[in-house]
């Protein structure tokens, strides 16, 4: 929203012979934009910093000798503006700009992804002067070069509006991309040793990425915003026509900023997906995860029916539904009567309206409050947090983070686990120095775009810091400051506790987190063994009460005691006592020890899986159920915030949600679920009323003693990298591309102790296994050992069975030094 | 159906002769009726048939899959799909071409507008018209049976320009080279398309 909108000092001019007041210090194009002027542009952005670089936006101001750029003018009182529409000279003057840019523009729009669709095409158009004087031969560049895997550039396209530079620098803050050379061989580019006579980047990499390539998480936001064909995307290009396309408001389903998205798809396949525009939440701007990975729906593995485990083969054999359905509900009933009962696990990736489903299933079907979304290492005290402190809450929102008088982080590096917060909070620092604290073992490049202080802080001595440090306190004691803590605080004894009691003590708002777009979705809806939908606690009666009078129960069919927690579940599947498993998205590599829940998941006698490709729990599975991808059905996902983030199908397959499957699979049971279409969750939600049951009380952890690595030993620090081995982001070899590289990140004093130096390989391993990879030394906590969690040779959780804050043995490689940029063996200690 | 023995009427009877007089005058005048199966007979050079996808003289393919024919036609016969030339697979010159070409002849109204978006002269129509089937999937053309036939000299795609290092030779010289299809184009106007590779 503009500061149109807020009367502060204003004054009063004339835009083409209409009056208009407008607030002091509007630029024209603006004030010209709400009047319903179109003036053309191509440098203009609203979020960017004016720049005046394309010249194409003239208009004529009375008094003015020559016409003046109305992006970078702004208005004064009794301007007189006259835009072409009014204008001789601004007519004039905006045909000679177009024809200059035309001089150096290929005719090549019939090659042109941008066909259909361009700024430049339509302004010539539109405002343009039908013929050039031009005569001569063009400019011409070998093309594309590739900026990154994923962004290919043709530079005799630009314009050199420096809209794709600007945001770099600005918004994202990797300003890798920058204009280069003078006069007509100006040009955008990355840093390229060959043009200032070295030699050409190392051999091996991809050799025309330049010596230092386009490495951003936001490199899409740049194609997107670019006025003309010169920035394009290696998947999406020459795959379609604007015209050919079908264009569908969404909701991205990977993380829980929830931006909005608009998907285009042509028959039947989904094309691109571009960043909506929603100034509340992602403002224009989307990451590279959102924007490019989204072909895991096609990709080879994917189910289409379902399929039950057959007795004489023992494989898995497809079936039809109503036998599947039949197979699945005996062998849940039969499950559920014995005393082991069945456990359901949800995931994190779920629709708020699918999790409600499996919570309502749960409770009422199967009769248990054995059910947990959290899909990652977790404990109690989060799920008393959650409960406590999250659910049923409206936390602080974009808008507040970006007001507030300062923020702290927790158990949270944005721009890998929540990149819209990280641009919001970027946008802050920028334009108001917010003031950022993080607790974090190094400073990451993302908290140095964010200035950010960074309390050193081993893992698992986050809750010594969150209760103990005065700086944090007074930090958070000014008004409007917020406290941020990630989902990987959880994962530190009494951190989560300690959080809930600082914000108390100091008045902060208070906001979690998560990774996973679902999961503040699935609380909400009850996916947790002791909170009911709406946060209403297992054991409050009146919660119970309320809730089965929605539901339309009798008394006493909810059980009042608190259920099993995903680990416990799975150590009673390994145990034996659990008599089935009901598993929707979860992967066990996700989980804190992939290898034990892939044990547990052989050991549990009946399972069950709503899946959407032929997963590691659909191989051990006894009935497979096939549900939809995101982009195949309605429903809403809930952002960190609270925020809900409705969207409708994409596609129309005929592919079930697992909310209607399970439907089904209740009704089998005798059971009727009223989840069978998405209208009718909605509702159901909707009419669920405000609970008046106390809440759960927060958490009161101490925090433990941090653990004392021994020698050759240091704790594990880790987290996921936004661009990774996700299952999300399955065949996208481009947007893999543009991952960062897996390296093993240690502090001065352990590298001089083992004696290694960047690029040198380092192996750390744990009694299940080891990773080597090589070393970027950083300026890091002693005894501390960073692991990206999820990357290209540094799979910590299957390989060393480890979460943040273990203990690891750190060693030097015996192995060949290897490249920061390839790919590393998982194998422990071995050559490649 | 006329009765027997009643003798005809005066007027009956010059009715018949003079209808026999119209069918011995057609006997003098001109046949419209031709043999069609047989011999068909040929049509106007400019009639709008069946499409024809053309190529370069050294056997590329002009289609760059721009999609601009499926833009302009008005009964959404044409569906394109782009991709890229690759250094190891070319098809056409420069970095696109059609990886799927399709003309729905269900839909196509040869209305020719189609010709006029294509911005390399690739599509151009032919003068068959013999296009009738009993069968809706057959009316699909696909790139295989739009593209022309190959010509002597020309070697079939994929392969590396032949005729120039950069695409620019192959449109530069456009006029000297107005394409090489079988039907639509006059192939002799074409000189020394054997040893153009």
């Amino acid at each position: 929203m503009t500061a149109l909108d807020t009367p502060t000092d204003e004054v009063t001019l004339t835009i083409d012979g209409v009056e208009v007041t407008a607030p002091k210090g509007a630029l024209i194009i603006r004030v010209a934009e709400k009047l319903g002027i179109e003036i053309p542009r191509f440098c203009d952005h609203p979020l960017l910093a004016p720049v005046g670089a394309c010249r194409q936006c003239l208009v004529d101001v009375e008094g003015q000798r020559k016409p003046i750029t109305s992006c970078t003018t702004p208005i004064a009182d009794g301007m007189v503006v006259r835009t072409h529409l009014t204008s001789e000279v601004a007519r004039k003057a905006q045909q000679g700009i177009m024809e200059f840019l035309l001089i150096n523009h290929p005719l090549d729009c019939p090659v042109c992804d941008k066909g259909g669709e361009c700024p430049l095409q339509n302004q010539a158009m539109s405002t343009g002067a039908a013929e050039s004087r031009f005569q001569d031969v063009k400019r011409t560049y070998p093309k594309p070069i590739n900026l990154s895997t994923q962004v290919l550039l043709d530079r005799e396209r630009c314009v050199q509006c420096a809209r794709c530079t600007r945001f770099s620098e600005e918004i994202a803050g990797d300003p890798f991309i920058e204009l280069m050379d003078r006069t007509s061989d100006e040009q955008v580019n990355v840093y390229r040793e060959e043009m200032f006579g070295g030699e050409p980047g190392p051999a091996g990499s991809h050799s025309d990425l330049g010596s230092e390539p386009l490495r951003s998480y936001f490199s899409g936001n740049t194609i997107q915003i670019c006025p003309v064909g010169a920035l394009t995307s290696a998947q999406y290009r020459f795959r379609s026509r604007p015209f050919d396309l079908v264009s569908t408001p969404s909701v991205c389903e990977h993380c829980a900023a929830g931006c909005a998205q608009r998907t285009d798809h042509r028959r039947g396949k989904v094309m691109r997906r571009l960043a909506g525009d929603d100034p509340a939440v992602n403002e224009e701007w989307d990451c590279d995860k959102g924007r490019f990975g989204f072909r895991y729906v096609t990709a080879f593995d994917r189910i289409t029916e379902p399929m039950v485990r057959d007795p004489q083969t023992g494989a898995l054999r497809a079936a039809a539904w109503s036998e599947a359905l039949a197979v699945a509900a005996e062998g849940l009933r039969r499950a559920r009567d014995s005393s082991g009962g069945v456990g359901v696990l949800t995931g994190g990736r779920l629709t708020v309206e699918d999790a409600y489903a499996y919570s309502k299933f749960a409770r009422i079907a199967l009769r248990t409050n054995d059910v947990d979304f959290r899909a990652r290492p977790l404990s109690t005290e989060e799920a008393d947090f959650l409960a406590a402190a999250v659910a049923g809450r409206q936390g602080p929102t974009y808008a507040e983070v970006e007001q507030a008088s300062a923020v702290v982080l927790a158990g949270l590096e944005p721009e890998e686990e929540c990149p819209i917060l990280f641009l919001r909070m970027r946008k802050a620092y920028r334009k108001r120095a917010l003031a950022v604290h993080a607790l974090a073992p190094f400073r990451t490049t993302g908290y140095e775009k964010l200035g950010a202080t960074v309390l050193p802080c081993a893992p698992g001595s986050e809750a010594t810091l969150l209760a103990g440090d005065a700086s944090l306190a007074a930090a958070l004691s000014q008004p409007g400051a917020v406290l941020v803590v990630g989902e990987r605080l959880g994962g530190a004894p009494g951190g989560l506790s300690a959080a809930v009691a600082l914000a108390e003590r100091t008045g902060a708002r208070l906001a979690w987190v998560p990774r996973r777009a679902g999961e503040r979705g699935a609380l909400e809806a009850g996916c947790l063994p002791h909170l009911l939908p709406g946060g209403r606690p297992v054991t409050e009666p009146r919660a119970r009460a309320e809730l089965a009078g929605a539901w339309g129960l009798e008394a006493g069919v909810l059980d009042s005691r608190p259920g099993r927690d995903t680990g416990a579940i799975l150590a009673a599947a390994t145990a034996g006592d659990l008599g089935a498993l009901v598993v929707a998205g979860v992967d066990p590599a996700d989980l804190s020890d992939a290898r034990a829940a892939e044990q547990a998941l052989d050991a549990v006698p009946f399972l069950v899986s709503l899946e959407l490709r032929n997963s590691a729990v659909a191989r051990r599975a006894d009935v497979v159920l096939p549900v939809a991808p995101t982009v195949e059905k309605a429903g809403s996902f809930l952002t960190w915030e609270g925020r809900l983030r409705p969207f409708e199908a994409v596609l129309a397959t005929g592919a079930m949600t697992d909310a209607r499957i399970l439907d089904a699979l209740a009704s089998q049971l005798g059971v009727q679920l009223n989840t069978r279409d998405v209208p009718a969750v909605r509702a159901e939600l909707a009419a669920l009323p405000a609970t008046d049951s106390p809440r759960h009380p927060p958490p009161q952890v101490a925090p433990a003693p941090p653990p004392v690595p021994a020698d050759g030993q240091a704790v594990l620090a880790t987290w996921h990298q936004l661009v990774d081995l996700g299952t999300l982001q399955d065949g996208d070899d481009e947007l893999a591309g543009t991952a960062r590289p897996s390296v093993v990140r240690l502090g001065k004093e352990l590298a001089t102790r083992l004696g290694v130096g960047d690029g040198d390989p380092v192996t750390v391993g744990t009694g299940t296994g080891a990773l080597t990879l090589p070393v970027e030394v950083v300026d890091m906590v002693d005894a501390v050992v960073w692991l990206p969690t999820n990357s290209p040779g540094a799979t910590v959780r299957r390989s060393l069975g480890a979460a943040a804050g273990a203990l690891v043995s750190v060693s030097v490689s015996v192995s060949v030094p290897v490249s920061a940029s390839v790919f590393v063996s998982v194998s422990p200690g071995g050559s490649r | 159906m006329a009765e027997p023995k009643s003798a005809p009427s005066r007027s009956g009877l010059v009715d018949a002769v003079k209808g026999f007089g119209v069918t011995f005058s057609h006997l003098f005048r001109k046949q419209v009726t031709i043999d069609y199966p047989d011999k068909p007979e040929p049509t106007g050079p400019r009639y709008h048939g069946r499409h024809i996808l053309n190529r370069h003289p050294d056997g590329l393919e002009k289609c760059i899959g721009c999609e601009l024919c499926a833009w302009a036609c008005p009964a959404d016969a044409i569906y394109v799909e782009g991709a890229d030339n690759t250094e190891t697979a070319r098809y056409s010159p420069g970095e696109r071409y059609a990886s799927v070409y399709q003309i729905n002849y269900a839909r196509c109204i040869f209305c020719g507008l189609c010709l006029e978006a294509c911005p390399t002269r690739s599509l151009t129509m032919s003068n068959e018209y013999e296009l009738a089937s009993d069968d809706r999937r057959e009316l699909i053309f696909t790139k295989e049976e739009l593209l022309a036939p190959l010509l002597p000299g020309m070697e079939q795609p994929p392969h590396p320009m032949r005729l120039g290092e950069t695409e620019q030779d192959y449109y530069l010289d456009g006029l000297s080279n107005p394409g090489t299809s079988a039907g639509a184009e006059h192939v002799e106007t074409y000189p020394g398309s054997g040893d153009a590779a």
